[in-house]
This record gives C-alpha cells, structure tokens and sequence, in this order.
C-alpha cells in the first residue's frame, strides 16, 4: 500500500480494491442504476474511464472530485455490472487516496466529516452511538445548526440518549482500528 | 536400412522464437537412420515443399520427419508432396513442435531440448513406418439437411440444383423457421414471406427434395459417405396423403386459446392446426398435450368434420431409416429468455417483449393485422423503448458474445414503429452499433436521420411498472454522462441469440464439436467454415453462429457446394488406419466385437476348401473402422494391430524416450 502520487491510479486501485478497471468496457449501467448520478460532477461511468486512462490530470481530476464523496454505498452499479466489476469498491479506493492525499473537494469535507465521526463513534463505544456522531460531526464540518430543530422532539422521545451506550468488546474494536492504522503507515 | 530426412519448420516467429531450429536440425542430423536434416522459415510454402520433394529424389528418401505444426494442420499438405516425389505418402510423419512446445513453452533452451525429443519420438516411429494404399469407399449421392429454415432450404435447393437427392428434415409441422415469422428485413425492408413462400414452396415441390416434417434425428451410423440416419417421424394424427389442407378441422376445433409459438404467444392456436397459412406442407398436426381427444377420448371433433377421414387419432411416432453421403446442419437459433433478466422485469412485464413479439406485431399477417399495438390492454404504444444486447455482452449472464443481428433489427424495428405511429417515440439504448453489412451503416443513420429514432449511448440498469402502469426505464447516457429515465408504453428487449435447445444431443449423434455456449464448431475458424471435425458433416446458419439472413443464405450455398464437391467422386479415399487382425492368434473372446464403437468388428468363419468352418475369428470391416485403437487395447491375445500406429511403433517410441 505505498503507492506514491506518481504511480499508476489503475494498479493502485486494482491493490486496493482487487478491481482491474481496465476491463471496463463503458456500458454504463452503473450510471444508469445509481441514485445519486445526479448529484455527481462526474457519473460513475466516468469515474471508470478516468480511472483507465492513466493520465495524471485524469487522476486529479478524480481524487479532487465530488462524485467520489457522492457514492451512497448501495452497491446496485457492482450487483448489475455485465463485466462483474465493483465500481463501488473503486470510489472507496479512490476516496482513501482522496483523503491520504489531501484532494478531498471542499463539498466532499462535510461528508469525509460524517464518515470520520461515524468511524470516532465506533472506536469509543464499540457502536453507531447517535450524540457523539452528530456532535463530533457538527464540530469537524462546522455545520452547527444543521437539522437543530429536530433535536429537542428527539431528545423527548429519548432518541438522543446522553450518556452513550458502550459494548463490552470495546478493548477487541479498538485493536482492529490500532492495526489498520499500522497497516496504512507500513 | 532407412534412409531419413528431417525437416525442421520455423513457422515464420511461431517456432523459432522459441525453440532454436538450426540446433534441433544439427541433433537430428545424429539420429540413427537419418541422412539430411534441414531448418527452413516456412517449409509448408512452395519453397519448402520443394526442399523435401528435390531431397526425397536425390537422396532415394525412405521416410520423412517433418517437425512443425499439428498434423491437423498440414499432414494433408506434406503428405501430397512426398507422393508428388514419388514416396508412399504414409511414410511422411509430422513431429508437432508448435502447438506442443513453442506455443506453450517460455524457455528456449528447455524448448529446444523438447523439441530435439519430440524429433527423436517421430524418427523411431517413421523408421517402422510401413507404405499404406488408401481405402477407397462409395459415396452414397444423396444429402440430408437438418433444419428447414432459411439456411435448411437454400443449402437443399442448391443441392438439389446440382442434380443430387436431399432429405430435408425439419422437427416443426412447417418449413420456413424464423425467417417466415419476420415482418420485414434489413436492409431493404423488403417483406419477409414474399421473399421466403416462394422458397419454400419450390422446396416441397422440387423433384430432388423429399420433405420430411415434424421429424427429428433419432439416431446415425456409419461414416462419410455412408451415413445411416435414423429419422424420428413425430405423430401427426393426420394423414398427410389425405389430408387437402382445406382447414375444417382447424376451424372446428373447441381448443381456441393455445398461444401460438409462431406468433410468439400473442395470438392462439388450436390443437389441431397448421402453425401460419403459408405453411408448406400446408397439413395440420395434432398437438398430443393439448387435444382432449388423445388426453381424455373425449371431443374427436376433427375426425368427424375431416370430409376426407384423414384424422387418425391410433397414430405413433414412426422410425424411418435414411441412407446419405453427405449431412448439412442448419439447426438455427432461437431468443435467449429475458425470464433471467430480474433487473429488466424478469418476463412477468407484460409489455416488455421480445423482437420476435415485434415481428408479430408488426406483420401484416401477425396478431394484430400489422398494427402496433402493447400486449397488456392492446392500446397502441405511444412511446417504445428498445435495448439492445440484453443478455448479450453479459458475463454475469454466461452470454460474453455479441449477438451481431440485433443491431440491425433493432434499427428495423424502430423505423417500422415511427413508419406505423407517426406521433410515436422510438428511443434506443445501445452500447455500441455494429452495422457491418453492406448498406447497414446506411441503414442505422436512416432509422436515425429520416426516422426520428432517438439512439443513446448506454445500457438500461432497470425496467419497472409505475402505479399507473407505465413503464419506468432507467439508462444513462454515458456520452453526456448522466443518468436518463424514459416512460414507456412498450419496451422490446433484443435478447440474445443462442443455439437452438437440443442442438448439442444432435452434435453428439454426428460427432461434432460445440462451443461453451452450443454453437457448433467449424474445422477450422479461417480456412475450413462450413465443415465440421466429422467428415461429410456441413454447417449452415445460425447453428454454428449467430447470423442474419445474408449470412445463412450464404453459408448454406457453401455447405451445398462442399457437398456436391464431395458427391462428384465416385469413391471416397480414406486413411488407411485401420486395425487388422491376426486370424492364427484370435481366440475369438469377441471383447473387440462388444467394445468396437462404430460396429466394424463382425465375426468371420475361416473354412477349409470343403467349405466346413474351421474356426471364427473377429474381422475388422476396413469401410467402418475409424482407427480409434479400441480393440486393439482390450484384445488379450495381442492379435490386433493399429496400421500407422503399430504397437511394435510406439513401444520404439517409449523406449527412445526412456533412453534419452
């Protein structure tokens, strides 16, 4: 996994995902089945075609996209692929060397921040746990008022429970958070 | 003592790159028996040949090692020119140093080695090589074709134009296959029956050609030349020779609402019925699964209005015993089922069909007269969507081949849409556009530029029904890079083509090779397309891959042309590989006898001049041997051998090679 700035984005992503983009042959039924095309700088048929061409402007273009950030995870571009591919494995791997290589796109910052506190979330606690998520996620994206209103309902109805539920194999969570890290630096 | 040549072939890069030919030249050269030993970059040239011919006459040659190919390849060719130079050719052998070794080796020097072996091999089996005369077998001059479609009734046109015999062997009531189901035809739009009953018609009434409908192949024996085909004569329940074909059966009959398989299930048979009007023999059959008569004994309605008693409800399927020469199969395609296609409504959409269904429902004679009109309410569609490769393209599906007709009838059927609902819209979703015919291209751009269908470049994710019964297609237009959704009243999946259901039994029964997906395999991709590995066995249409009409049309003329090549020699030679038997060593087990698979071995009374037997022993018959080695492997008394592959040869050949 040390693949630098200069190496090739299609080898990088086949080691990080397993995924050869360059069998792709430009269908473009993940676009076609994807919820959040529309939302996308680039639709994820072009995701593909950047990711094959090798060029380094196509790379940056990619990895400083917001498309990448867009991706819902559903998975119904690599469930109907003709070719068997994983475009959603693809958009994960480009969003690490997104993130390692500090492109992330200024509207992209916002969702990493969720996905951040999601995974700060589950280290701690072991779980999804609602107050820390929404409130690590309203520091780190400075959105403080987002959806405030909504709160004081849910606080009533104890969706927001204060004190966080913690699991018992916290201790066990914490270690596989530990060795990807280490992963990541080696 | 021998005197061989060894002739060792570069196949331009193909061997050379990896074995090193001048060296396998120099080692062989030391081999016992061996006078000459030459490389050369292409012996199987006019050049080449020459080397070995001038050789075998200088140096009174008495055998020759040619080390190149596969003997698949150009056994046929080296073995003409030893006997153009006056030597038996059987004492030509070929050592196959492309396809088992430089083809599928990296290392030069380990290649070469091997290569230098495989020559060795060869030179120890070619100095026992014994001078063989071929067997010379009669042809029968009569050909059966498979498959009465369009490939079917032009190959046995053709070959009955030649002025030979031909069997037409057809499984349906009626000849004609897809072709008479077609509306019209790219790139002309010129009607498809007009163009087809004609055919059809001299077909049945062509004093060369014996129809035989409703008829399958059971069973073949023997041999090119001398095949015996046995013919399933399916029951029809009606007797054709009676039968007029005037149709108050048909019209009688109280069974009115059996899909039709020739109007793709949007109109209804009977159970008594002829498939189409224009059927040739325009004779009806009796489907046994749906006539209460033959499920129940109940009704026999036809056989009391039939004014010519023709209805025989006692009818049996029948076995018919057909001697040939020559087999063409032109066993066709059919529509891969979009049932497996979940993602585009999995078949349980109504008004999302098949182009078969759009043929019918734009055929003059189809359905609905020739008016577009949606199979769910019979409203007419205002907005139709066409996707093209579905199932083809698709790995996931196990379907990676391109279909190659539905580019173009996908055009077809966009320009008959917009050319019958003139406020229609026509939308295609296509991946890529492959009109490689003459006039295709010209063809597509008109659907496009005259006709108003609206082509986008991508593949459709999903099909599916909105509340209000419209249908949703979500695409995307990969050149504008966005996802597209289309309502549509209709939508017409171009399925993928397959080989038709059955067609790898029939293969089996010839001994023909198929692909993973069915189709049957030519002898050779380039060179040899219409024959197949058995000989006297020819492929026409879409059997072999899928096709358009030019194509099959063309195929078929060129399997009736290689079968009256083939019927234009009184007798056929084959290669004299034949086992014999030693009459003083049989004991007559008869182990061969029950293990031959071509039936070639028979018992035969040796007697004295008196006449009395004086013992039987097994007889190999040299027309039906194939040289398979069978016998020769289960007999215990060792008194078979294999002529061209003598056990006393390949024991020399093991012995070399535990010696090296």
């Amino acid at each position: 996994m040390s693949q630098g700035p200069d190496a090739d984005l299609a080898d990088a992503v086949r080691d990080a995902a397993g995924v050869r983009v360059e069998r792709c042959y430009q269908c473009g039924k993940c676009t076609a089945g994807c919820p959040m095309a529309r939302h996308m700088d680039l639709a994820p048929n072009q995701i593909m075609r950047l990711a094959q061409t090798g060029d380094p402007g196509d790379r940056e273009a990619l990895l400083r996209s917001l498309a990448i950030w867009c991706c819902a995870g559903c998975l119904t571009c690599t469930q109907r692929c003709p070719r068997e591919l994983d475009p959603a494995a693809v958009i994960d791997a480009l969003r690490e060397l997104s993130r390692r290589e500090g492109k992330v796109s200024p509207r992209g910052r916002r969702i990493l921040a969720f996905h951040e506190a999601f995974l700060a979330s589950v280290e701690h606690t072991g779980r999804m746990s609602e107050v820390p998520l929404v409130g690590l996620y309203k520091l780190w994206s400075g959105d403080i008022f987002q959806d405030l209103a909504v709160a004081p309902a849910m606080l009533a109805r104890g969706k927001l429970p204060l004190i966080p539920h913690v699991i018992k194999g916290r201790t066990e969570i914490r270690r596989i958070f530990e060795a990807c890290r280490a992963k990541e630096k080696a | 003592m021998s005197r061989l040549g060894v002739f060792v072939c570069h196949c331009g890069e193909n061997i050379g790159r990896t074995v090193d030919c001048a060296a396998v030249a120099a080692a062989a050269a030391r081999f016992p028996g061996v006078v000459h030993s030459v490389d050369y970059k292409y012996m199987c040239s006019d050049p080449g040949q020459s080397m070995i011919k001038k050789a075998i006459a200088d140096l009174k040659l008495t055998g020759v090692v040619v080390a190149a190919c596969s003997p698949r390849m150009h056994e046929r060719t080296f073995r003409s020119a030893a006997a153009q130079a006056g030597l038996n050719p059987y004492l030509l052998e070929m050592a196959n140093v492309r396809e088992h070794c430089s083809w599928v080796h990296a290392d030069r020097a380990a290649a070469t080695a091997k290569a230098v072996e495989l020559v060795r091999l060869m030179v120890e089996k070619t100095r026992r090589d014994r001078a063989l005369r071929p067997v010379r077998v009669p042809v029968e001059p009569t050909a059966m074709v498979v498959g009465g479609g369009i490939a079917g009734i032009q190959a046995a046109l053709d070959i009955a134009a030649g002025g030979k015999k031909v069997v037409l062997v057809e499984s349906g009531p009626s000849i004609g296959g897809h072709m008479a189901r077609l509306s019209e035809t790219f790139p002309t739009l010129d009607c498809s029956q007009c163009i087809l009953t004609p055919r059809m018609v001299e077909a049945a009434s062509h004093p060369n050609i014996r129809l035989m409908t409703y008829a399958e192949v059971a069973a073949v024996e023997g041999f090119v030349g001398n095949f015996e085909v046995t013919v399933r004569r399916k029951a029809r329940f009606v007797d054709p020779d009676k039968c007029t074909g005037c149709g108050d059966c048909w019209n009688r009959c109280p069974q009115k609402r059996i899909p039709s398989e020739f109007d793709a299930g949007l109109g209804a048979r009977r159970a008594i019925y002829v498939p189409f009007p224009q059927a040739v023999p325009n004779k009806p059959v009796i489907d046994a699964e749906r006539c209460t008569m033959l499920k129940q004994g109940k009704c026999g309605l036809c056989a009391k209005v039939c004014p010519r008693g023709a209805v025989d409800f006692k009818d049996r399927d029948r076995l018919e015993k057909v001697k040939v020469g020559a087999v063409v199969l032109a066993t066709g395609f059919e529509l891969w089922d979009h049932a497996s296609y979940g993602e585009y409504g999995g078949g349980r959409l109504a008004d999302v069909i098949d182009g078969f269904a759009f043929e019918r429902l734009a055929s003059a004679s189809g359905p609905t007269g020739g008016a577009i009109k949606r199979p769910s309410d019979g409203a007419e569609p205002k907005t139709v969507v066409f996707i093209q490769c579905c199932g083809s393209r698709d790995e996931k599906k196990g379907l990676p081949y391109c279909s190659k007709i539905c580019c173009m009838y996908t055009a077809k059927h966009a320009m008959l849409y917009r050319h019958k609902v003139h406020d229609g819209e026509a939308t295609v979703f296509y991946m890529d556009i492959r009109a490689t015919g003459k006039g295709y291209e010209e063809f597509v751009r008109r659907a496009i530029d005259n006709d108003g269908a609206r082509y986008v470049r991508g593949r459709v994710s999903r099909v599916y029904r909105r509340q209000d019964g419209r249908l949703v297609v979500k695409g995307a237009d990969t050149l504008a890079g966005r996802p597209v959704t289309v309502l549509a009243d209709m939508v017409v999946l171009a399925d993928a083509v397959r080989p038709r259901r059955g067609s790898e039994r029939l293969a089996q029964l010839f001994g023909v090779g198929y692909d993973q997906h069915g189709f049957y395999s030519e002898a050779h991709p380039k060179l040899r397309p219409v024959e197949t590995a058995a000989a006297g066995v020819f492929l026409a249409g879409a059997c072999q891959a899928p096709k358009d009409i030019p194509d099959a049309v063309a195929q078929a003329s060129a399997a009736a042309a290689k079968t009256l090549g083939l019927f234009s020699q009184p007798q056929l030679e084959r290669e004299p590989v034949i086992a014999r038997v030693n009459r003083n060593l049989c004991s007559h087990c008869r182990s061969c006898v029950h293990t031959c698979p071509y039936g070639a071995v028979k018992d035969f009374e040796v007697k004295d001049r008196a006449g009395s037997v004086l013992k039987v022993v097994a007889e190999v018959n040299e027309g039906l041997c194939q040289g398979c080695g069978t016998c020769v492997a289960v007999c215990r008394s060792h008194c078979i051998d294999l002529d061209g592959f003598t056990d006393e040869q390949i024991h020399a050949q093991i012995a070399a090679l535990e010696a090296a």
